[in-house]
């Protein structure tokens, strides 16, 4: 089982439409997969039209009250199911908190007993840097980082490479990509050539800032379900075919 | 609810209302209803349960079948409720019927090898399913549950019983469930339960072919069986089992001629053996004219199927007869093998001949329409004796008289009275298997038992000869043929060798085996059979 995460402290900036793009991608191609929505705000469930709902709430998950299999939603494609977000994902750092021993490693354990049932698990994270994006990292073995074309994000990615590298132990790879990139923004266009070639690690498929994206909170699925055909499905495809091989060195 | 959380019903419909509007509209009280084209599991699939002439998957309470895809197949083996066994992939499936042990390696072929052989599978019915899905979908426009539709056609391969015919299935449906919505396929369950015409399929796809194609599963056995009554007239008796018989004989002319397997002959063989001792135990309740006729008739059909099986009976235990070999090596025994392939060939011809001749359809024909004249017609007119009157007073004559042949055998005695005693007791055994109806149940297995280990032991000494003056024959041959190398001569030598131990071995078991079965204990239990316990 490989763990995907996307991840970034801001918001806005493409996670949940690349987790759900890339987990129906995976799940296309016959991988057995399952998208956790970990935002409370729900994004990635009301997408698959599933109610951010989860009996017990994230306390009975974490806590191991209820496990993740129960909780677990088929969505209308096959191969691919959801894990729903809920309201009570707010207070998930502090639930972390009280786990017990070595908190950072919790969503770690609790993914361990479905490594049998799927082969991709996708991780979508709520902005922030807490406990939980600590958790996350420690679980996923590829970190998948929307960057929106900015100096200022690629100061973000620094960052976040620093914050890994100083992991003990297991890495995730960290992949970044360019999302929401406008072509007729000369500093987008500049950044997302220069950074694609110059740094490891930087995904040289980017995702553009199209209406088709928007559009799959009006279709309620992943756009390249819907509009398989569009030039959005074709950047996701093109990303999804990149990030599932080592960066380059 | 089954392992794929499906649950299944049959839609007992009209022509008129092939897309199940009833359904349909019955589901849209709870769900939105829509098509999904192209969803797993959709489109056109072909199947073909497998199993042996004799049914043996079937009575092992398994099933068979090849799944057709675009490239190759599947075979896939499960328990009669559908619970899947083992499956494994193959290129494809032959159009001539196989034996498991030629499929090619796989857990499926470790299954049933053993269990089939010496038997071929046969396409039993071929079904076609046209499969189309239906999403349920809620209020969110979310999907909770799936409509599985399944519209099959059947059809009996040609070539076997009810060649070429089709027939349609009523559609069976299934609702699939999504996980973590077990509520909502509940909910659909419960909505197409109500629907009138609509019920829970009782019978699985292939019971419900094989009813819907005029059949039923174990539908052949090489057993009697015969449906007679102990009141009944002799001659009505008779002439039924007869019937019976002959049957089962035809049954078994055609596997014989595509000879699809070696056992098809070998149950024709049986119906015959068993056809020529009833006309001769029981000829008596029969016109005289006709015994004489047909036992000169089934004594040339009988003669005519000997060679084929001789040679199929050294061909069959070739393998474990090279297993046995102790100086020679398998590989010296490897001509034997081509020879008896070429002579089994040459033999099979004129079997084919005979069995495809005017002499073999007139001796069916005939015998058909004289029994049935007497079942019908002639029979029912005469009272006595009746069928049990003659059971008795025939089975323990027969009884008797090997208590008076066996009990005069010493160790002196010559090989001919052994063979001799071997027919008397098979006489018996047909005569126990003819009238097994009118007999107790406990007390016929008991005499049958003690009998079975009496005929096995002569059938071992007689065979063990007969397949030793074989073995000398064929060496003449072969070096007549020039195709006997002194390696093969003398492995066939060894093998005689092992056949004359096996004939001395069972000559000094025949005094226990035979004191078994006619001593005290025997006669009691063969007096029990006939008189009852009181």
């Amino acid at each position: 089982m490989k763990i995907f995460a996307t991840y970034n402290i801001k918001g806005g900036v493409g996670k949940t439409t690349a987790a759900v793009n890339l987990a129906y991608l995976s799940a296309a191609d016959g991988c057995r997969t399952l998208l956790w929505d970990l935002d409370p705000q729900g994004a990635a469930s009301f997408l698959f039209r599933i109610k951010p709902r989860v009996k017990g709430g994230g306390k009975a998950l974490i806590r191991g009250t209820k496990t993740l299999d129960d909780a677990i939603k088929g969505t209308d494609f096959d191969h691919l199911d959801l894990l729903p977000a809920d309201f009570t994902y707010r207070n998930m750092d502090l639930l972390l908190d009280d786990a017990g021993a070595r908190p950072t490693r919790k969503l770690a354990r609790l993914l361990k007993p479905l490594a049998a049932e799927y082969d991709h698990v996708f991780l979508d994270c709520p902005p922030s840097i807490s406990l939980v994006s600590e958790n996350v990292m420690h679980a996923a073995d590829v970190l998948l980082v929307p960057l929106i074309p900015t100096t200022l994000s690629v100061r973000t990615l620094d960052q976040l490479t620093e914050f890994v590298a100083g992991f003990s132990g297991r890495r995730p790879q960290v992949w970044a990509f360019f999302s929401m990139v406008d072509r007729r923004k000369k500093l987008h266009q500049e950044i997302t050539r220069d950074l694609a070639t110059e740094r490891t690690g930087v995904a040289a498929n980017p995702i553009p800032a199209l209406s088709m994206i928007e559009r799959m909170s009006v279709e309620r699925a992943p756009v390249t379900a819907f509009a398989p055909r569009s030039v959005a499905a074709r950047a996701y495809r093109a990303l999804w075919a990149e990030v599932q091989q080592d960066p380059k060195p | 609810m089954t392992a794929n959380g499906l649950w299944d019903f049959v839609a007992d419909t009209t022509a008129e209302d092939s897309d199940l509007t009833a359904v349909r509209s019955a589901l849209s009280q709870a769900f939105t209803v829509r098509e999904e084209p192209g969803a797993a599991g959709s489109g056109t699939h072909r199947r073909t349960w497998l199993d042996t002439f004799d049914w043996r998957l079937y009575k092992a309470g398994l099933t068979l079948h090849f799944e057709q895809a675009r490239r190759g197949g599947r075979l896939v083996l499960s328990k009669a409720d559908g619970t899947p066994q083992a499956e494994q992939p193959v290129t494809r499936w032959p159009r001539r019927p196989g034996l498991a042990q030629d499929l090619p390696p796989g857990p499926v072929r470790d299954r049933i090898a053993v269990l089939t052989s010496p038997r071929a599978l046969l396409p039993i019915v071929k079904a076609v399913s046209t499969v189309s899905v239906t999403r349920l979908l809620n209020a969110d426009g979310k999907t909770v549950a799936r409509l599985v539709t399944d519209h099959v056609t059947v059809n009996a391969p040609t070539g076997d019983t009810g060649g070429g015919t089709t027939a349609e299935l009523p559609p069976r449906l299934a609702v699939a469930e999504v996980r973590g919505y077990p509520g909502q396929a509940r909910k659909a369950m419960i909505l197409l339960s109500g629907v009138p015409g609509v019920s829970h399929a009782s019978q699985s796809v292939f019971t419900a072919a094989l009813t819907a194609l005029g059949r039923h599963p174990a539908d052949y056995t090489s057993s009697v069986e015969a449906e007679i009554t102990a009141t009944m007239p002799a001659p009505v008796a008779v002439a039924r089992l007869l019937l019976r018989l002959l049957d089962t004989l035809e049954l078994n002319v055609d596997g014989v001629l595509r000879d699809i397997d070696t056992e098809f002959l070998h149950d024709l063989r049986v119906a015959v053996r068993r056809t020529r001792s009833a006309i001769k135990l029981l000829g008596a309740v029969l016109p005289a004219d006709l015994v004489e006729h047909f036992k000169v008739e089934f004594k040339w059909l009988g003669d005519m199927t000997t060679p084929v099986r001789d040679l199929d009976v050294h061909l069959l235990g070739f393998d474990a007869l090279t297993e046995q070999l102790v100086a020679a090596s398998p590989a010296d025994l490897e001509p034997l093998r081509a020879f008896l392939v070429r002579r089994r060939a040459r033999e099979f011809r004129r079997l084919a001949a005979a069995l495809r001749g005017p002499r073999f359809r007139a001796i069916t024909d005939d015998w058909r329409k004289a029994l049935l004249e007497i079942r019908d017609v002639d029979g029912p007119r005469r009272r006595r004796p009746s069928a049990v009157a003659l059971a008795l007073s025939t089975t323990g004559r027969s009884f008797r008289r090997i208590v008076a042949q066996g009990g005069a055998i010493t160790t002196d005695s010559p090989p001919e009275s052994l063979h001799d005693l071997r027919k008397r007791a098979k006489e018996l055994r047909y005569l126990l298997e003819f009238f097994a109806p009118l007999h107790d149940p406990v007390a016929y297995r008991k005499v049958v038992s003690d009998l079975k280990q009496l005929q096995d032991c002569l059938g071992e000494f007689q065979d063990s000869e007969v397949q030793r003056h074989e073995i000398r024959d064929m060496a003449d041959a072969m070096l007549a043929e020039g195709a006997a190398p002194a390696a093969t001569l003398l492995a066939m030598g060894e093998i005689a060798a092992k056949l004359a131990l096996s004939q001395t071995e069972a000559r000094t078991e025949f005094a226990a085996r035979f004191a078994r079965f006619a001593g005290p204990a025997g006669r009691e239990r063969v007096r029990v059979l006939l008189e009852g316990r009181s």
